[in-house]
Parts: structure tokens; sequence; C-alpha cells
């Protein structure tokens, strides 16, 4: 893998205020971004896992500018996305695409899908017109569809289907980053599989990179490299894939990987139960932001924010934010519940 | 709630503002000198510059309008042109008949159209949905004073079961609140309906029924109310196209409200009068859209969240 | 077959009536539910496992018609009881929650009133002491300070407390059976295994029977006893929960396994089911899974299979598994193989 840093996003905050009183002043904000940084390199597929309300498809959306940030940089490929004006944004939205979770929402209902493809290509300039039938007939196949197919509207195709349509119309425009926001969660397993599958073929084919974003860590093993787990709008854990899941540190991603039912009835696992539910990112918890439910959480935890940070004996992309991760994984600091 | 209703009554500053500006320039708008129309064409010029001074129509415009808006805080608004008699002194008997009509042609809407809608709801696609509705696009489109006009030669000049004109017996009652409340029960009955309709398909009626609730019970205790959220905004608009409708509706039944008052006196050109009327109506028109605004809120719990 | 039932289904079949077609979203359903167990249903959309579920309290709305098969509760078949009788069953001796707590609960009545109600319907219980019950059975689901909980509305709850309250509504009366329609699916994994943990510590205190819904293997592993896995509004597969994930043999059930990407083993590569699910007239008149099915001959295309007993509570739908298959004898031999 290439080491070239494709997307560099550096103590990015997206902040949404919350209009109240009398006077419909801002009183407070949702934090569903609170200052995140971390580095995508070209070729390799990223996934942000976390519940809801952590802040992974707001991470996504302020990346591509569809939620102007707070605060914040954003580098994409040596340029800074935060500072261009809305006619070179447009023309740097070429290199960044974003399929969504529901592919019918994101497509338009009244456009066939050759004049969506065509209309795609014809803004970004990257087709000559006299070149953009059989570029369309192309797509077409790479998705997995049949040519002919290209000249029916949205609602004559399935679920699957449709989200292959998003694909094809990402990748109609040669892009260097697609920012994959729960793109096949809402698919059965079965079509599930065929769509991971093809945007497997095109990382391979195309020397894609994905930002890929999910709540599905069975889907996410599958597909990533390097994984950034959120919870709260903070990232607690980032690593390589084979590191979150084979030697897992914080507290809440073991919790979350124990949460998941396994697919084997005679596998008998450890189960962390998290007592209660995710606080509110209005006014979220002072110090580690999972304090409320960690069962190791002690004053430390109440009062000081722990950072990112590896440890020696952890892999080399490896951090962790959590003031006890090595007391725990030495054995030396014990459940409080 | 309390932050709402202080903040929603804020909120009607601005709007009462504008609708006094509104009718403010309705008297300047209008072609003509007032104070010549006062004193008749043929008046002496020191006569008109004396009624002008005593209107204070000498005074800069602004000035004008706070005068204006003094006076009808204080419910002063001049004398009518017609007899000279203080212009409250012509709305006040009238003004209770109008309230009344309207209301009871509201109540006539609000018990019609929603038996009618929750009829037509539970026995979709029946023979008495499809007949209702079809009565209900007839109150729909039918121009009320056509149809008080029908009332009074059926009723009235037929069969002689009520009286066609006048106000204050029930027999002089029912045909203006007929004529009045059906466009109103109409449009109510078909919102009904589909709001219902949409309920009913909802998860949570589902959720009634898996707990082995009577169907009535579902109907009344877990569909009606959702249903009736988007209906009460429809009753508040209503509401302000009855105040519009008195004026034919008296006119055809002769009854001596408000809106006779304003249509006798559109004909004479007798502007305080007109004014002060329009200037009633469109305040008591804001103050019923808030009771409605806040209805819908008591309703409709989860809006308080936002 | 299990010899003790709590509920039989047998040859169910609903359909939906649009513009004069049918579509036939439950064709001929069977399976039992064994006392005390849970059922998984599990199988992907319209596949017609919701329908079942609903078919089986006759929730069931226009256009849609239960148009035959039994449904044998306790002995009884439930087909032929009137609505009245029906009424006494649903969410007295038979409770159903569902997937959207969002959704399923009234948004205009406190969390106390929806309990209450169940207590009244079943029980002639009136406020007060409606009240008491219903502060006991949220205590029961694990909601924190259910005094202040049940004056509230649903909207200012969490998802997770709102399926909480679903289920103490729905285990008010104590029922004999809780049918659960994808139950977790809406909320997050931490709050779903609570919801699971909770559903199994109630079953046991209980001593009900379950029939889960979902769509979610992982799901279903952990939580049932037997299997029944649907595909085009058919049963192709029951068995018991061990003996499927070792050994399951309908294509679809180890297309299914194939295509799920797992969390806690590595996988070189998922083998997806080619293909979707077909539309309603698109459907083969043979085996529903023929147009998907990798071993499919044209016999299979044409004629139905019937579903067969293979073992002791084991039963199979598929040609593979009879006399008759004219296919490649190699994967009866080997059958199927599961890759992960």
């Amino acid at each position: 893998m290439s080491q070239k840093e494709l997307l560099k996003v550096e103590n990015l905050k997206q902040y949404f205020p919350i209009k109240g009183g009398v006077f419909g002043r801002t009183i407070n904000n949702v934090k569903a971004v609170d200052n995140i940084s971390f580095t995508v390199y070209e070729g390799e597929t990223v996934s942000i896992v976390g519940e809801s309300g952590c802040g992974k498809s707001t991470t996504g959306r302020s990346i591509l500018r569809l939620d102007e940030p707070t605060e914040g940089n954003v580098q994409f490929d040596g340029v800074d996305l935060l500072s261009l004006n809305k006619r070179k944004l447009r023309q740097k939205r070429k290199d960044l695409q974003i399929i969504f979770q529901d592919p019918y929402a994101s497509l338009n209902p009244r456009q066939t899908v050759s004049q969506m493809l065509n209309e795609a290509m014809e803004i970004q300039n990257v087709v000559p017109k006299n070149e953009r039938r059989k570029r369309i007939a192309e797509l077409m196949e790479l998705v997995g569809l049949q040519p002919y197919q290209a000249d029916r509207f949205p609602h004559e195709f399935s679920g699957g289907q449709r989200q292959r349509i998003g694909i094809a119309r990402a990748l109609s425009v040669d892009p260097k980053l697609i920012i994959a926001d729960e793109a096949v969660s809402a698919l059965d397993v079965s079509i599930q599989a065929q769509i991971l599958n093809l945007m497997k073929r095109f990382q391979r084919e195309l020397n894609l990179t994905y930002l890929f974003i999910s709540h599905d860590l069975g889907v996410v093993r599958h597909i990533s490299d390097r994984i950034i787990v959120m919870y709260l709008g903070k990232i607690v854990e980032i690593g390589d894939k084979k590191s979150i899941f084979e030697n897992v540190q914080h507290p809440y991603t073991k919790a979350l990987l124990s949460a998941i039912p396994v697919p084997d009835p005679e596998k008998k696992k450890e189960r962390i139960i998290l007592k209660g539910d995710v606080p509110s990112p209005i006014n979220p918890p002072t110090g580690c932001r999972f304090h409320t439910r960690c069962p190791f959480a002690t004053d430390k935890c109440r009062k000081e924010e722990p950072v990112l940070r590896n440890l020696d004996y952890m892999e080399e992309n490896h951090q962790v934010a959590c003031h006890y991760v090595k007391q725990i994984h030495d054995g030396e600091h014990k459940q409080v519940y | 709630m309390t932050t709402y209703i202080i903040r929603r009554l804020l909120q009607l500053i601005p709007v009462l503002i504008g609708v006094s500006i509104l009718v403010f320039s309705l008297m300047h708008l209008t072609p003509g000198n007032p104070a010549l129309i006062l004193a008749g064409e043929h008046a002496p010029p020191e006569t008109i510059r004396a009624i002008e001074k005593r209107l204070g129509l000498d005074q800069p415009l602004h000035i004008q309008y706070f005068d204006f808006l003094k006076n009808a805080v204080q419910l002063e608004f001049g004398t009518s042109m017609r007899d000279r008699l203080p212009v409250i002194d012509h709305i006040k008997p009238r003004i209770g008949t109008t309230i009344a009509l309207a209301i009871y042609s509201t109540i006539f809407s609000i018990f019609f159209g929603l038996i009618i809608g929750i009829i037509s709801a539970v026995r979709k696609y029946s023979f008495s949905d499809i007949s209702l509705m079809i009565i209900a696009l007839f109150g729909l489109s039918m121009p009320n004073f056509w149809l008080g006009i029908i009332l009074i030669q059926f009723f009235s000049l037929k069969l002689g079961w009520f009286p066609p004109s006048g106000w204050g017996e029930l027999s002089q009652i029912v045909m203006p609140v007929i004529t009045l409340g059906t466009a109103g029960a109409a449009i109510i009955a078909r919102m009904t309906r589909s709001s219902m309709l949409e309920v009913i398909s909802q998860d949570y009626i589902r959720t009634a029924r898996a707990k082995g609730v009577s169907e009535r019970i579902v109907i009344y205790r877990h569909a009606l109310k959702n249903a009736l959220i988007p209906v009460v905004t429809i009753v508040g608009l209503q509401f302000g196209g009855l105040l519009a409708g008195t004026v034919l509706t008296e006119s055809v039944f002769a009854i001596n409200g408000m809106g006779k008052l304003v249509v006798d006196s559109i004909t004479a050109r007798d502007f305080p009068i007109v004014q002060a009327c329009v200037l009633i109506i469109a305040v008591i028109f804001v103050f019923v859209n808030l009771i409605v605004d806040i209805t819908y809120r008591v309703l409709n719990k989860r809006i308080e969240l936002d | 077959m299990q010899s003790e039932s709590i509920l039989k289904v047998k040859d169910l079949k609903t359909s939906f009536f649009d513009e004069g077609n049918e579509i036939k979203a439950v064709d001929g359903v069977t399976f039992d539910v064994p006392q005390g167990k849970t059922l998984g249903i599990v199988g992907e959309s319209g596949s017609g496992k919701s329908i079942s579920a609903l078919s089986i309290l006759q929730l069931i709305d226009e256009p849609g018609k239960i148009i035959g098969g039994e449904v044998i509760f306790k002995g009884k078949n439930l087909l032929e009881n009137s609505d009245k009788e029906m009424r006494k069953i649903r969410g007295n001796q038979i409770s159903m929650i569902f997937q959207e707590p969002m959704t399923s609960l009234n948004p205009t009545q406190t969390v106390g009133q929806q309990i209450r109600e169940a207590y009244k319907t079943h029980q002639g219980i009136g406020k007060k002491e409606g009240n008491k019950k219903a502060i006991e059975m949220l205590k029961t689901v694990g909601i924190p300070s259910p005094e202040r909980r049940i004056d509230q509305y649903p909207f200012e709850l969490s998802g997770g407390m709102r399926q909480r309250v679903m289920i103490a509504m729905a285990l008010a009366c104590k029922p004999e059976l809780l049918i659960a329609d994808e139950p977790t699916t809406a909320l997050d994994v931490t709050i779903q295994a609570q919801i699971i943990e909770l559903i199994k510590e109630l079953q046991k205190d209980l001593g009900m029977s379950v029939i889960m819904i979902t769509h979610d293997l992982g799901v279903i592993a952990e939580t049932c006893d037997y299997v029944a896995v649907m595909y085009g509004g058919k049963v192709v597969e029951y068995r018991d929960v061990i003996t499927l994930f070792k050994d399951p043999k309908h294509p679809y059930t180890v297309g299914l396994l194939n295509s799920l990407p797992r969390h806690d083993i590595e996988q070189e590569e998922l083998i997806p089911i080619k293909g979707t699910v077909p539309s309603p007239d698109e459907m083969p008149a043979g085996c529903r899974f023929a147009s998907r099915c990798p071993f499919a001959t044209e016999h299979c295309f044409v004629n139905l299979p019937e579903l067969i007993d293979i073992e002791e509570n084991g039963q199979i739908r598929c040609w593979i598994y009879t006399d008759e298959w004219d296919g490649d004898q190699e994967v009866k031999v080997y059958e199927p193989e599961r890759t992960s």
C-alpha cells in the first residue's frame, strides 16, 4: 500500500446550534463531532464505526461540506477543502463522491439512470460528449446491470440494484475517494454481500480509497484496512483492522464487539452488557465521555479527558483514548460494576 | 409551554402593527379627501379645513397613525358618516350576533365534519363512505349565499318550517348556521377522513389491536386524538373564513350583524365603520389563530421538545 | 415433530389482493413452537416472516386476507375463533412486540395509560391498581425510576427504553406465547444486547414460549432453540438451532450463511446468492428459490418440493434430498458446503 496521504482531517468540530427561549437565541449546541483528527492514505479503506449519535455520519458530511464544519482543517490531496469557494468546491467534488444508505432517496425519481449519469459526467466534464453513451453502458456493466436498463427510472429497480446505480453514479466521474455512509445497511444479507464484493473489486481495479461509515462490525471487518471507533463525537480507538479485532483495548470497543450476536450457537462468549443509554451530545459527560457507562470508570475519568495514545505493547498504528488502558490490559485495574 | 405562549404573544405585536397600518392606509388609499366626502361636494373650503382639523387630517401621516392607534386601543373609532353616532355604538349591538353566528357555525362544522369523517374512514370504500364524500364535495363546491337562497326557497317559502330572516329564535338560527357551516363541515369531514385513514395504518394502532382492545376503543381512544391534530389547524383557518362568510350570510338572511353592517357601510361609503369592522375582525382572527396553535401543541406534545 | 407444542401452524396462507392481483405473501407455511422454547423465523425482506406472525394473531389489515390453513394454539384452531374470542387471546395469552419502538407506541398517550390498558382490557383492573401494576412491570423490564416514567410520553424516552415499555405492555398479562417481530433491528448493538438478555430472562421467569422473527442470523443463534428459514412465503428449512448452523442443508440457508460478513472470524471472501428475490409474477411455479439456486434443474423450476422430515425435529423443502433429484448427484453426496 502506498503511504500517500489522501485525506487529512484535523481538529474537526461540528456543532449544531439549538434555538430556544422567548427570543429564539442559540441556547446550546449539539456537539455532533468534537475535535477529531485522522488521516486516510491512498488506496486503503478506513471505516468509522459507532452507535447512533456518535458522529460518524456527521464526520462524512462535514468532510464534503454538506454541513459546514464549525472548526477544523480538512486537507484532500493537498488542497484545503474548507477554504475553497462554492465553484472550486464543486469541481473538487469530482474527486470525492458519497454513497448514501437509502439509494432511493438520493436518486432523482424523474431522471432515467442514463440521464443521471450523463448529467454527472457533464457537470464534472470528465468524458467527451460523444463518448458518454459508451461510458454509460460500460458503467452499467461494471456494476452488474444490463446497459439497456440505463433507460429506466429508479423506481423500476430493486433496493440492491439502486445501490448499484448509486455506485455507478459515484464512479462515473472517476473519483479518488468514495465516502460510503451506511451504504449497505438497508440491504438484505445476500444482496449486501454482492455490493460489498463489487466495492472490493473496484478498489483493486481502480485504486479507489474508501471512507466507510457503518454501524455493522461484521461488514467493517470484511472491508476495512483500518478502523476508527467513535463514541459521542470523539474518537476512542483507532487502529489496523487486525489490532482492533484481535487486540481490542478500549472498554467501549470491547463492549461493542461483545454485544454483537455471533451467528454460531455453539460459540459461548463473555458478554459485557453496558448499563444505560448513550448520553445526549448536547451536554456530553465531562472527562471521558464514556465514563457514565464504563465498567472501569473512576473519579479521574469523570474529570480528565483522555487523549489518544499508543502504548509500547500495542501495534504501531493502534491508539486508544483511555486513562487505564494499560492497567486494564495488565489486569491491575478491576471493573467497578 | 409558558415560554411558548409568551413567545407567541410577542410575535403578535408585529402582526397587529401590520394589520393596523393596512387598515389605516385603507382610509388614505381610497380616492378622494375624507373631509370632502364628509362635508359634501359643495361645502366651502373653510368647512373642509375645519373638518380636516377636527379629524387631524392636517397633521403629518405618522402623527395621524399614532392617533389612530391610540384611539383604536380605546375602542374609539370616530363617528359614522351617516348618522354622526360613535362608530362603536354601531358595532356593539351587532358584534355579539356575528360572533354567535360564527361560533355556532363552527360548532356545526366540527360536529358534522368529525362524525362524517370518522364514519367514512371506518367504513372506507363502502357505499356510505362514497355517498358521504360525494355529499361533502357538493357542500364544498356550493357558494354559501346560493345555499342560503336554496334553503330559504325550500324550508321557508315552500315548507314554511323556518322564518326566512332575522336572528334570535332557535328557528331563525338553523338556516344561517347551516349556510355558513356547510363548507367548513365538508372540509373537516374530508380532512378527518384522510387523517384517520393515515392514523389507522400506523404501527401504534396495530399495537393497540395486538393488546386485544376492542375496535371501538382503537378508533376513539387511540386513533381519533392523533387524527385530530391536523384537523385543528383546518378548524382555525376555517374560523377566519367564517368571519368573512358572515358578510354574505347576514345579507341573505337579513341578520343585523357586523357582516351586514360592513356591506351597508361600504355601499354608503361610511369609511370609519368599515375601518373599525375590518380591524376588529382581523384582531379576532389573529387571536383565534393563537388559540388554535396552542391547542395544537397541547394535543401534540412532541412539538414541545423541539 | 415435538409432542408438546404450544402452537402448531399448518399450511397457513395469507394473500394481499390488489386490483384483482393476488400476492401470496404467506404461501403454505407450517411450523411448530415447542412449549417453553424459542422458535426463530429467519428470512430476508419479502419472505413472509412478519406476515406469518401477524396472521397468527389475525392482525392482517385490508387488502390482506388469511385464506387458508390452521393456527392451533393449545389444541384449538384460532382461525375458527370469533373476533371477540380473538380479542381475549391477544395481549393476554399471546402477545406481540414490534420492530419500531419509535412508532409502535401511541404518541399521545402516556406510558402508564398504555400499560394500564392491557390490565383494564383483560382483567378489568382500574386506574389506581393498574398504575401500581404498571410500575411493577416497568421495574421488571429494568426501567429506572418507573414512578416517574409512567407519566411520560413515548417521545421522552430513548429507543431502548421504548422497546422496554413495549415489552412491559406485552407481558403485562403474563402471556404463554410472545411473538417478537424484529424487536432489536432498530436498536444499537449495545442496546440490542440489553433487550435480548431481558427477553431471555423474562422467558425463563415466566416460562413462556417465544417466536423470534429476525433477519439477523446472529440473533437467531443467540436466542433460539429451533429455527424456521423462510423464502418466498414458504418455510424451506426447519431445524434445531445447533444443527442448522453446523449442518445447513437447504441451498438458500447455505447461501445466507456464506453471504454473512462476520465480526468474530476473518473471512477471505463472501459468497453472495446470485440475483434478487423475483417479483410475485416472476416467481417460479416450482421451488421458489430455483431462480437463484446454484444447483437448480429444470425439474426444480416446474415442481414444488414438499417439506419433508429428514431427522427428528428437522424438515427441509428441497429436491436435492429426495429420490427424484435429477441434478448433479455429487451435490447430494457432499451437500452444499459452508465456506465460513
